[in-house]
């Protein structure tokens, strides 16, 4: 039976892009195509990407510790639409126009954390693999600590763009707040050789 | 001209209500229950067309311009309306709510003649007429629209106004049971009701500004703004206030909404202005709705031959 767990879950990571699939062929983009897939790509990165965040702390709090087979899979998904996000915006959005799209990343404070998340995103993907993990070390864990950056820059590129209602973003900021104050609880509450224990059984655990 | 009459709307592009009600729980469950956080954005429903009252006597006006009309879809159903909701699809999605039957509109301050108009003694104030206009949104879009209506004009002269009248601030109605957005919420407000937006009163006599009481030939949907809104197409489409229920002569320049709540992003005029970003994007160019490629964004929203001359003189990028 759970074997056939993580499939499914990258199934499940996969409804969203069926979903805008169907919606793109059944005509039910609305009457500004560009901008629902631009919104729905973003939405999706960053849900999944708080959903990366949240393995940590509910394998702690569940005690359920297969849930980090999970965590890996679910940061490239958050890389992948991500990277559909960012590719809306460069062909259909602007249509190559680079000249606008280098003034909009450097001149729009939104398109400037939502660039520099997207650009952190990379790294990280590239240097997913197991091989990857085994030849870095120590250092793999201090690299991927940036994942903290991507998100902080992916609700701040959310909460900028919007014109008044910023509940939703707000949303995304609660949630993201709750999970790094999660993290920052942890290593204030441990003294010093529980908290190289910790770190040395994660390594392992990875 | 392109003009689609609501009888040349095949029955093939209205949504049968158990289609889409079926398409809606089709969407919500293949995303399942879970992804709650998610889904409020993520799922919205699309596309429903109506069929509204035709409106009798409709003259074409020569105020129109010839460019190709958006379908009575786009325009009904990819709306900024906030009593309805902050989506493009809620207005359409909560037009049932807002109800027009027995709407008055108040006219008070340095007038002589302050008096409450009923909606339908107002669809008499003045022959009703066609008017294709352009509406450039602040968020980089636009729409070609044929609006009916009449020159704000005709009512400002049945109140005649005194000579302290130097701007008219309108205001849209605030009712939380026909505008649901309106009620407060645990997160807060997305606007301080009520809506309020204001134009010189130079600016208000200008022929082109018009009050709308429909779109297409039939009463204007509720999602656009009914029974009776602003069209100023000059500026961005924020200032084209909806569903007003009154109006008030004033000698001060009054406050606006979007004004009010972030000062440095938008300014009383709101004359569409490729030379003035909005400090968070740029103003140069727009989406056609419907098209692919982006259009160069016009002074004045392609209106500056019959209204640049009221603001000479200004440093428009002072008054922007």
């Amino acid at each position: 039976m759970l074997s056939y767990l993580k499939p499914a879950a990258f199934a499940l990571c996969l409804v969203p892009l069926a979903q805008l699939a169907y919606r793109a062929y059944a005509g039910e983009l609305g009457a500004n195509p560009i901008e629902t897939i631009t919104r729905f790509t973003g939405s999706w990165a960053l849900f999944i990407l708080l959903a990366s965040l949240s393995v940590t702390p509910l394998r702690k709090i569940i005690g359920w510790n297969e849930l980090i087979k999970y965590r890996r899979m679910l940061g490239l998904f958050a890389f992948f639409y991500a990277l559909l996000h960012f590719s809306t915006f460069l062909v259909l959005d602007h249509f190559f126009d680079f000249a606008r799209i280098a003034k909009d990343i450097i001149k729009r404070p939104y398109v400037t954390a939502g660039f520099t998340g997207f650009v952190l995103m990379i790294p990280l993907a590239i240097t997913s693999t197991a091989g990857m993990i085994r030849r870095l070390g120590k250092r793999w864990q201090q690299l991927h600590r940036l994942v903290y950056v991507v998100a902080i820059a992916g609700v701040i590129h959310f909460y900028w763009l919007v014109k008044s209602d910023i509940r939703r973003p707000a949303q995304y900021g609660a949630v993201l707040l709750l999970l790094l104050g999660y993290r920052l609880v942890v290593i204030w509450r441990k003294p010093n050789a529980a908290r190289v224990a910790t770190k040395f059984s994660a390594v392992r655990s990875n | 001209m392109l003009i689609k009459k609501a009888a040349d709307i095949k029955a093939s592009e209205i949504t049968a209500k158990e289609l889409y009600l079926n398409r809606r729980q089709f969407i919500a469950s293949a995303a399942g229950a879970g992804l709650a956080l998610a889904g409020g954005e993520l799922l919205s429903p699309t596309g429903q067309a109506y069929a509204l009252e035709k409106l009798p006597n409709v003259k074409k006006s020569s105020y129109t311009v010839n460019e190709k009309l958006n379908s009575l879809k786009d325009i009904t159903n990819y709306n900024n309306f906030y009593e309805l909701g902050t989506e493009k699809t809620d207005p359409s999605d909560n037009a049932k709510f807002l109800t027009t039957k027995g709407w008055t509109v108040e006219v008070e301050g340095e007038v002589k003649k302050a008096k409450t108009f009923a909606i339908e003694d107002i669809m008499k104030l003045a022959p009703l007429e066609e008017r294709v206009y352009r509406m450039r949104c602040v968020e980089a879009w636009s729409m070609v629209i044929p609006w009916v209506g009449f020159p704000l004009s005709a009512l400002i002269k049945q109140v005649e106004p005194t000579n302290s009248a130097k701007y008219i601030q309108f205001v849209t109605l605030v009712d939380p049971k026909r505008m649901p957005a309106q009620k407060p919420s645990l997160f807060g407000n997305s606007i301080d009701w009520p809506y309020v937006e204001g134009l010189r009163m130079d600016e208000a006599m200008h022929p082109l500004a018009i009050f709308s009481v429909g779109l297409y030939g039939e009463v204007l949907p509720a999602q656009n703004g009914a029974p009776l809104r602003l069209v100023v197409p000059w500026k961005y489409g924020f200032k084209s206030i909806k569903s007003i229920v009154k109006l008030r002569f004033i000698e001060k320049q009054p406050a606006t909404s979007w004004n009010k709540m972030q000062p440095q992003e938008y300014g009383f005029y709101s004359n569409v202005n490729p030379e003035v970003d909005h400090p968070r994007w740029s103003q140069a160019t727009e989406r056609r709705i419907g098209e692919f490629l982006r259009r160069k964004t016009l002074p004045f929203n392609g209106y500056g031959e019959q209204v640049a001359s009221m603001y000479k003189g200004m440093d428009l990028k002072k008054h922007y």
